[in-house]
This record gives C-alpha cells, structure tokens and sequence, in this order.
C-alpha cells in the first residue's frame, strides 16, 4: 500500500469538493430518514385520534423533507462529479509530464501500448472508481449512524436487535471483501496473459495462416481461456457470498424485530408505529454495510490501475539534468574516452567496448558496421539520450554529463534512425527545429535537404502530412527529418543512417549541400561506403569495438572489412 | 455507468435464439438457478407479508399464535437464504461454463477467416469482442440473469399483495411506479448523450498521446516536452469538461428517483391514513403496506438496471455472433500433399484421390492473373510466369507495385480474380488449403515472434521437429551463434513483440523457422531495413543453402540479393515490366538499371 501513497497528492486538489461532498450527503440523510419517523407518528398521533388534518400535516412535512434531500443530492452530484473529474485529470497530467521525463533506456523498458493504457485506460478505471465508489462511500455511513441515532432515541430497548447483528453482518461482509480481493488482482493478471495471447495472435496471423498453425495457437488460447474461466470461478464464488450473508443478517433482524417488538406492543411498551418505524430502517441500516462492501470490492478491482499509475508516477528518470549545467556547446568537437556502454545493468555483454575516438570541431566522421556493432549506440551517447556505461564522452570539451540537458540537446542535431513526423503540416513539423523561423529560413533548410524539389508538388509549406506524416514517401519522410534538425543549427550533426531511402544522386546532393555548411561537425552512419566515403576519417565498428579509423584510402589498405564493403558495394555500381 | 456502453441490439429475437443455445450449453444449472431465484423472491414476499397476520395476531392478544407465526417467518426466510446461496454458487459456475464456450469458439473462428479480414480490421477492434463484449456478457450473467428473475418475482409479487392489502393504495404505486420509470427512460437516454461526448474527447486524447508517445526519441531530441504537455494539457480540460458534465447528470438519477419514491411514500401515507380513520382499512394493513412500498423501489429499480445491462449483453452478443457468422477461408480442395518420405526430392508427394502419389517437383505457374484487393482497383493485371523447379525467381519494383501480393497469391491468403495459379499443374483452388501452405515455407518482412523460448519459436515451421533439426535450422540461418550468445541459449524466453533482439535477429529467427519446415517451395519477402549489407551476407550464404533445389520466390528490396536469380521480374504497377536475368536487364538498360545504378529509389 505504500506504493499508492504517492497518488494522495492528486487528490489534494479536490479536498474542499469532498468535504462539501460528505456535507451535502450527510443533511441529505438526515432529511430522507427522518421521513419514517414522520409516518411513524402518524400511525401512532394521526390515527388514534382520527384527525386528517394532522395526517396531512405530516404528508406535507414529509414532502418538504424529500424536497430538500433532492435538492441536496443535485448539489452533492455536481460536487461529487468535479471531484472525480479533477482527479483524473490531475492524474493523467502528472503521468503525461513524467512520461516527458523518461530517458530513452526508461523508454525501453515500457511498452507503447501499456503507456498508452496507463495514461487512458487506467486513470479512466480509478476515476469511475472515484465517480461510483464517492456516494456509497459517504453514504453507508451517513446512513448507518443516522439510523442508529434516529432508532435508539425511538426506542432504545428495540435498538439492542440491531446493535447485535450490525457488526455481525459487518465483519462477515469485511471477511468476504479480505478474502476476495486478492483474487480480483490474480483475476486482472491472468485477465492480461490472455489478451496477451490474442493480441499476438492477431499480430502474427500471416505466420499462423503460412505455417498452417491455428490450431495451435487455438490450443495456447484455451490454455489462458481455462485459466482464465478458473480463476473467474473462485473471485466470483466468493464475491457473491456477500448476497447470501446480507439476506441472511436482514432476515434475523427482521424475525428478532417481529419477536421482541410485537412482544414490546403487546406489553404496550411500545407502539405499532414506532414497530413499523423500526421495520422500515431495517433495509437502511444493513444495506449501508452492503453498499460500503462494495465500495471496497470496487476499489480492490481499481487497485490494479492505481498500482500501475502510481509505479510510472515514481518511476525516477534514469537521466536528469545537472542543477547547474552549461547552458550551450561552444564548439562541435566530439570525444569518446575509453567509452563502454550496455543498454542495461544486467546484459553480460557490452555494446560498446573501449572506444576511443577524436572528432575534431568542423570535420566529418563516417560511421560504419554491421548489424548490432554499436553505431546507433555510439552516436546517441553525444546528445545523452543514453549515458555511458564506462568512459567519458566530451562535446565541445567538457563532459556530456556537465551540460544542461536542454542546452546539450539544443547543440547537438541527431536524424534518428526511426524517425517520425507528426500529424499536420510541413510547416508545423519544421518548426519543431526552430520556433521562430520564417519561410524563408524552412524552405532553406528544405533546400539543403533536397526537401524542396518535391515541396511544391505536395502542396508546399502548408501541406498536410497526414497521420504520422503518412501522406509522403520513406525517402520524402527522411529529407524532412534532415531538414527539421538543420533548422536548430547545432554544431553537431549526427546523422543514422538518415539516408537509406534515398536514392544515391540524392544522397550525394544533400553532402554537397551539407558540406557547404562551415564549422559544423558531422558525423554519419551509413550502410552504403558512398555517403561515408569523402569523410575526414572513417570508423569501422565491429561487435562494439573501434575496428579501424582513417581515411578511405587508409582503410583501404589496412582494414579488411572496409575492403570487403567497398568490393561488395561498388563492384555493381562499376558494372553498371 | 452502465448507460455509456448500452447499445440495443439489432435483430433481438436472432440474437436471442443463439445466446439461449449457448445458455443450452449449462441447461440444467440454469434452470435451477431459475428455480432457486423464485423460491428466493417468493420467500421474501411471504416474509413481509407476515408483518399483518404478526400485527393482528399481537393486536388480539394471541400469544401463542404470534409466537407461531413468527417461527413461520423464520423457516421461510430461512429457506430463501439457503436457495440465494444455492443459486449463486451455480450460476457463477454457469456463467463461466457459457463464457468459456463463446470464448473458444469466437478464437477459433477468427483463425478461419481469411487475411482480408485481418487487413480490413483494425487489431483493436477485435481484441473489443474478447474483451469488452465477452466482459459484458459475463456481467450479465453473473449478476443479471438470476436477479433479473428474482426481482421481476419480486415486483409482481408485491404488486399481487399490495392489491390484495388494498386495491385503492395500489392504483396511485402504480401511477407514481409508471412516472419513475418514464424519468428512468427518459433520463438513461440523456445521459448516453453526455457519455458519448465523453467518450469522444478521450479518443481525441488517446490519439494525441499514441502519436506522441511513438515519437517520444523525436521529442526528446528536440527538446519538444513542454509544448507536448501543454498541447496534452488543452486536451485533458477539456476531457475533465465533457467528464464532469456527464458524472453530473448520471449522479442526479439516483436523488431523483428516490425522491419519487418518497412522494409515493407521503401520498400512501396520506390517503392510507384517511382510509384507517374512516374505517376502511386496518391498521396492521397499513403498516405492513408501507413496508412492503419501500421494499418494492429496490426491485424495480434492479429490473430497470439490469433489463439495461442485459440488452447491453445481447448487444454485444450480437456482435460476438456476427463475427462469428463471417464467412471462413473458402477450402474446396480436394488433391492433398503429404509428406510422404522416400522417392520424392523433398520427400513431398501429392495424393490425388484413387491414385498412386505423384512426387512433387515444385512448377509455380502464374497464367494471366489478376487481382485487386478491392473490386475495380487491379493490383495486378494480366501477370504470367512460370517458376520451374528449383529455380529462383525475383521480384523487384517500387513500393505498392504489387510484389508482395504475388506472394499472397500463391498461398492463397488471397485468391486471384481472374487466370489460375498451378502448382505442378493443378490448380492452387484444387488443393487442400492446409496441405498447400505447410509445403510452402514463408519468410514474411515484418517477422512476428510469439511469446515463449527461442527454441519453440523456431519449432513453429514444424512442430515435431526435434532439438537437433531446430539447431540444425538455426545454423542454415546463421542463427545459432547469436542464439547460443543469449542467456538461456535455446530455451531463452523471448516477448511477442520479439523486444531484447534486433530486427536482424528476429529476421534471422524467422528464416530459422522457415528452415525447419524443410518445404519444397520458399516464399522470401526481404527485411526493408533492418539487416545491413554485412549481415545480409551471412544470411545469404545460409539461405543459398536453403533454397538450394527448391522454387523460390524473393520479394527484393535491395538489389545484391538478386544477382544470382534465375528470373528477375520488374514490377510496375502490377505488370511486368521487364523481366530476364542480370545479365540480360542490365543490357536492357531500363528500369531494372536505373534501379540498380540508383537513379531511381526502391522503396
């Protein structure tokens, strides 16, 4: 339960809301149960004294009790709904700017879809909580102890019946609640496994209908399905245990009510009225244990998201900026010290192992490697979208970690390999680069990008690129990237593998056009020799490690998987 | 609150039929959960009713008789909790028995539709019918099926005694009981329109934080996160807006209806107290009928909510059902192909029926085909070819020129329009379905993986094959020395969506697998990306091996991959454009060599 604490802040807000809440519900019971009192007096003055007038006095003062009770629940449902509301919406806010926190490796770690969940999903499921559980909660006891009042001080001799079996029925009911709600969290995980199963079932249904699967992944699904069907049995045997005990408890009040009050109205101790009275408050005294036994059966099925949203709310970022850091890079020189680096503490082996490497401001590097030989990783080092493990990486001199991290970023452009443009115009997506740029300064960086020459052709700057800038092409999409990241001006620009789908003259285009950009340092992962190969010098990284480094006729000469790229890649480019 | 989701079904007496025989399916726990649930309602009943004889018999000093009655009441309450225990400890049990069974059939069903299904519907949607249809459904029947007979006993029940008690009184419960239910229509009516509103402002909201989210690294390295939070925040407003509005009005439904109650409380009171003193009734009556009054809201009250929550099932039952009726692969084949051993080269035979088997050789022939996945929109116009056995056919062309729905073509994820596909000269409509894709070995662009060990990922192309035959894959792929690298080796778990390994190892898991089912024919839709040109080539050597003697069609979306082709098949806009070895295209100096030269982008 600690875990949860960290969510009462976001309920802070709302804290003069719930009192006035428990207000308005509280005289709103008084007045409702006042109503049997008021019907008791009239079988008890009314009638024996055969006076209409008085009956209908009483008619009225009931009317009037019911009135103000409605007007009192109108107020609590507005109060009660804002207060839910804010909440969420406090909740969903924190979570969303946390999330905005999160470093990459926090990234990760979570899955998109759950993120998603948490932040939609799960706060939707605690509010209704909150919106549904609100009343019953305030309620049961309003009630409870109003009705006891309203009984002891009609007949106290009569009350004994309930002040037994009310904490009778009430730790029955709690000891069903305790009982269940473990097993509505297993419940909630198995729940998960199954949708889990489907979800890849659906993900992977060409593999399936190719390899002529579905009934195996048919049988994987009964397995969570039967699973699923036992654990639904036990939760709910148990839950539904609470029917049974609250009739059983509300028929012993209502039989010992029978015995000892028509026993009382026999020896005249008391009146038919007040019996009645009593008859009629049975329902509202132990249906109070019931609705507050919901209540916690409620909050037993929210727990699941508020364990959820209260784990991401005090999730640490695994990167955070200095207190003091150096607000900007005075100059783009790059430098890896002995550099090592996992992705996570527990891998046993390192992505990136003992790399050295000087880049001096201005000049360009070309990075290049196989699969999983750490280019991507070397290259996200220098803006810290990861730390290094090991080793210290230095931009403009002074060690990454030391920069403001906004500062940091500001200065060092990066083309990520999986790189995306958001729903709306080129326009809005280039002014991610620089807020304050004209058309003059896009369409620049348009040009340089060779973005310009199919501008026009998709509707200029105010072309709409669709959902996930879906209208353009894969080739299109990257020269927008490239574009976007020229207009911060950084002093590095790192470029992964930014180029794939762009056709080679293109490619060579937006080098010239790049080279042309002074005092810029620029370092460049490729897969094709070409894009690297004017480079001031060259790394072949292999399995983590620096491989080689030097020009391209150094590399020529001395590295072997230097001179098995270049005959593979531009042996075809001769024939043709 | 319930109303958000309450959508009527369509056809109900259809939907009714099939959801009964579903309920068949338990038959006799249902009916004494019926039974039971009556005798429940009926004890209550007779229990309040007790109140006047108690009364009249403690009013006329009858002890022993009030004594009598009273351990009458007892015995009959006591009969109506032991039948309410009995009848929810079996319809829980029921319940699951009916939902396991729509589960399983639902699932099973899916996996006979066809890929178009799956292409024209979002995941999302499906994952709905298991989710939020299958969840209404057992919350019906959980809680609704036997307290909707409960309570529908309850209230006719009560309104038989309150006439019985007094006729007159009864009239005006009713007329209030008939405006109560009209405010309960009408305002379950209102509040569907706010929750709606609702509903659609976290759409907004959920699309805003998917986009954002996905691009989270573009976000970060532009420094973008608090123009997102303020972006998300104008978002969140104005959901907490359309929220409170709706939480508001559903929360006035219960004042309201309670404070009707009470007018119906103070008019019986009223006129029940006029009737007394002019004689007309007597007093135990009277008490016993405003007992029986306030008894009589909770009842009505759940037959309104759950006639509510039980249309909303048989909504969502109809929409399981639906789905279920969906129309399954069309399989007429009647020509099979087994794996035979022995005298065939992959030891594959066909079994034509009244036949000897015939070995399979492994002759694609595509004559003049077309398709289009929507009608009037060809994909494909007039495409013949022939892949004769063992050879390695390739296709290349730009995005959307239709190379990866000649493949689907072949194995029939989809069927061709017009012309006919043949595989060693029989028609591929003519052979069985199953038989046909098991001899076709598939290697798909985005390789999905499944939860579960490396090893049993790779035993997906051919369940039975045994440690040795899987490593021995793995090795042909290039597989192995990374999968020896992973913690477990073999039996290292893997996460479905394949997290923990690069896109080329996925890809390289994938060829394993398809290694494994040894299958005559190979279907290879290259990675776009993922491998670089180094590791391609590892991967080339092994598969070289693999497709060695086997017919083989490439789906090539970086051009050293098929060099070595027998047959290159440019594709443009679904017909070939060119078609010829390397040599021969490169002489041709079109389109295949303003691709290869990167004049022009693939992809």
């Amino acid at each position: 339960m600690g875990r949860l604490r960290i969510l009462g802040r976001y309920l802070r807000p709302s804290r003069r809301d719930f009192v006035l809440c428990a207000l308005a519900i509280f005289v709103e019971t008084a007045f409702e149960l006042y109503i049997p009192i008021i019907m008791g007096r009239v079988i008890d003055e009314a009638l024996p004294a055969r006076d209409m007038g008085i009956a209908l006095g009483y008619a009225a003062q009931m009317l009037g009790c019911a009135a103000v009770a409605l007007v009192l629940g109108f107020v609590y449902a507005r109060l009660s709904a804002r207060c839910a509301m804010s909440v969420g919406a406090e909740l969903r806010q924190a979570e969303y700017e946390h999330v905005q926190e999160l470093a990459f490796s926090d990234l990760d770690e979570i899955e998109l879809s759950s993120l998603v969940t948490r932040l939609t999903g799960d706060v939707t499921i605690i509010q209704n909580a909150i919106a549904q559980g609100l009343r019953p909660f305030l309620r049961s006891p309003a009630n409870l102890v109003l009705a006891l009042g309203f009984a002891i001080s009609t007949s106290a001799e009569l009350s004994v019946v309930y002040l037994v079996m009310a904490p009778v029925l009430g730790v029955a009911l709690f000891a069903i609640v305790w009982r269940v709600s473990p097993y509505f969290q297993s419940l909630q995980r198995v729940v998960d496994q199954l949708n889990e199963v489907l979800q890849e079932s659906l993900a992977g249904i060409r593999a399936v209908k190719a390899f002529v699967r579905e009934d195996y992944v048919a049988a994987r699904f009964e397995v969570e399905s039967t699973d699923l069907a036992t654990a639904s049995t036990l939760t709910f045997r148990t839950a539904q245990l609470n029917l049974p005990t609250f009739t059983l408890c509300i028929d012993a009040v209502n039989v010992a009510l029978l015995l000892t009050g028509g026993s009382m109205v026999a020896a005249g101790t008391i009146t038919v009225g007040v019996l009645t009275t009593f008859m009629s408050y049975v329902l509202i005294v132990m249906n109070s244990f019931m609705m507050f036994s919901n209540v916690f059966i409620q909050l037993a099925r929210a727990l699941t998201s508020m364990l959820r949203v209260a784990d991401t709310l005090s999730a640490e970022p695994a990167i955070a900026s200095p207190a003091d850091g150096a607000p900007r890079v005075e100059d783009g020189s790059v430098e890896f010290r002995d550099v090592s680096f996992k992705y996570s503490e527990l891998a046993e082996e390192d992505v990136l192992e003992h790399v050295s490497l000087r880049v001096p401001a201005g000049s360009t590097l070309g990075v290049l490697g196989g699969t999983g030989s750490g280019k991507s990783s070397l290259v996200q080092l220098i803006p810290r979208l990861y730390d290094a493990t090991e080793g210290q990486v230095l931009v403009g001199g002074r060690d990454v970690r030391s920069y403001d991290l906004a500062g940091l970023r500001a200065g060092v452009g990066i083309v990520l390999q999986q790189n995306v443009l958001f729903t709306g115009t080129v326009r809005e997506n280039l002014l991610w680069g620089d807020p304050d740029a004209g058309d003059e300064e896009l369409l620049e960086a348009c040009r340089l990008a060779c973005a310009d020459e199919f501008l026009a052709r998709i509707g200029g700057l105010d072309a709409n690129l669709g959902h996930g800038g879906s209208n353009v092409s894969g080739g299109q999409r990257q020269r927008l990237c490239i574009a976007r990241t020229l207009l911060k001006r950084p002093r590095v620009l790192v470029f992964d593998d930014s180029t794939s789908a762009v056709d080679m003259a293109t490619d060579a285009r937006i080098r010239a056009n790049l080279a042309g950009l002074g005092g810029m340092t620029k370092i460049v992962i490729a897969q094709r020799v070409s894009s690297v190969m004017d480079a001031d010098q060259i790394v072949v990284l292999d399995d983590g490690r620096v491989h080689g480094v030097g020009t391209h006729e150094e590399l020529l000469e001395r590295d072997d998987i230097y001179r098995e790229l270049c005959e593979l890649q531009l042996a075809g480019g001769e024939e043709g | 609150m319930a109303a958000a989701h309450d959508v009527r079904p369509q056809d109900l007496g259809r939907t009714v039929r099939r959801f009964l025989s579903y309920l068949g399916h338990a038959r006799w726990r249902l009916v004494a959960v019926a039974v039971l649930a009556c005798a429940t309602a009926a004890s209550g009943l007779v229990g309040t009713f007790m109140i006047d004889p108690v009364l009249t018999a403690v009013g006329a000093g009858d002890m022993a008789g009030f004594l009598r009655l009273v351990a009458l009441t007892g015995v009959v309450y006591l009969v109506g909790v032991a039948s309410s225990l009995a009848y929810t400890q079996t319809m829980v049990v029921a319940a699951q028995r009916v939902v396991f069974d729509i589960r399983r059939d639902l699932f099973r069903h899916l996996g006979s539709l066809p890929v178009s299904y799956f292409d024209t519907t979002p995941n999302g949607d499906v994952m709905s019918h298991f989710t939020n249809d299958v969840d209404a459904i057992t919350e019906a029947l959980n809680n609704g099926f036997a307290n909707l007979i409960q309570s529908s006993v309850q209230v006719v029940g009560t309104v038989v005694l309150l006439f019985v008690l007094d006729w007159r009184l009864t009239c005006i419960v009713l007329a209030i009981a008939c405006v109560l239910l009209c405010y309960i229509r009408l305002a379950s009516s209102r509040s569907k329109h706010y929750f709606s509103r609702q509903q659609d402002t976290l759409g907004v909201l959920t699309g805003y934080v998917e986009e954002m989210t996905a691009g989270q690294r573009v976000v970060k390295v532009f420094g973008h996160e608090g123009e997102n939070v303020a972006g998300f925040a104008r978002l969140n407003r104005g959901l907490q807006a359309a929220g409170t509005n709706a939480q508001a009005y559903a929360a006035t439904m219960v004042p309201t209806t309670v404070a009707i109650g009470y007018v119906q409380y103070a008019a019986v009171t009223a006129l029940g107290a006029w009737f007394v003193i002019s004689g007309s009734m007597p007093l135990p009556s009277l008490a016993s009928y405003l007992v029986f009054i306030r008894q009589f809201a909770m009842p009505l009250n759940q037959v309104t909510q759950m006639g509510n929550a039980l249309l909303a099932a048989l909504a969502a039952a109809e929409r399981v059902f639906a789905l279920m009726e969906l129309e399954p692969e069309v399989d007429e084949g009647s020509v099979s192909l087994a794996r035979s051993g022995g005298d065939s080269a992959w030891g594959w035979a066909w079994e034509v029926p009244g036949g000897a088997p015939v070995p399979l050789r492994g002759d694609v022939v595509f004559e003049d085909v077309t398709f289009g996945y929507v009608e009037g929109t060809n994909v494909l116009e007039h495409l013949s070819l022939r892949a004769r056995p063992g050879q390695k056919v390739a296709f290349v062309g730009s995005t959307g020129a239709g190379k990866t729905t000649v493949t689907n073509l072949i194995n029939r994820l989809y069927d061709v329009s017009s012309g006919r596909i043949t595989y060693d000269g029989i028609d591929v409509r003519d052979i069985r379905k199953a038989d046909l894709r098991r001899s076709l070995g598939v290697v798909l662009q985005d390789t999905h993986l499944f939860a579960g060990t490396v090893a049993e990922n790779i035993r997906f192309g051919r369940l039975d094959a045994t440690d040795e035959e899987v490593r021995e894959a793995a090795r042909v792929a290039n597989a192995d020395s990374f999968v020896r690298r992973l913690p477990h080796g073999y039996r290292t778990r893997i996460s479905s969506d394949g997290a923990g390994l690069s896109q080329g190892q996925r890809q390289l898991l994938a060829i394993a697998r398809a290694a494994v089912a040894d299958p005559p024919v190979l279907i290879l839709d290259e990675a776009t990306s993922s491998i670089d040109t180094r590791t391609e080539r590892l991967i080339e050597r092994g598969m070289d091996a693999l497709m060695r003697g086997r017919t083989t069609f490439v789906i090539a979306h970086r051009l050293s991959t098929v060099r070595n082709a027998d047959a290159i098949i440019v594709l443009e806009h679904g017909r070939i454009v060119e078609q010829g070895t390397h040599e021969e295209l490169l002489a041709l100096r079109g389109e295949y060599w303003q691709l290869y030269t990167g004049a022009k982008e693939l992809d």
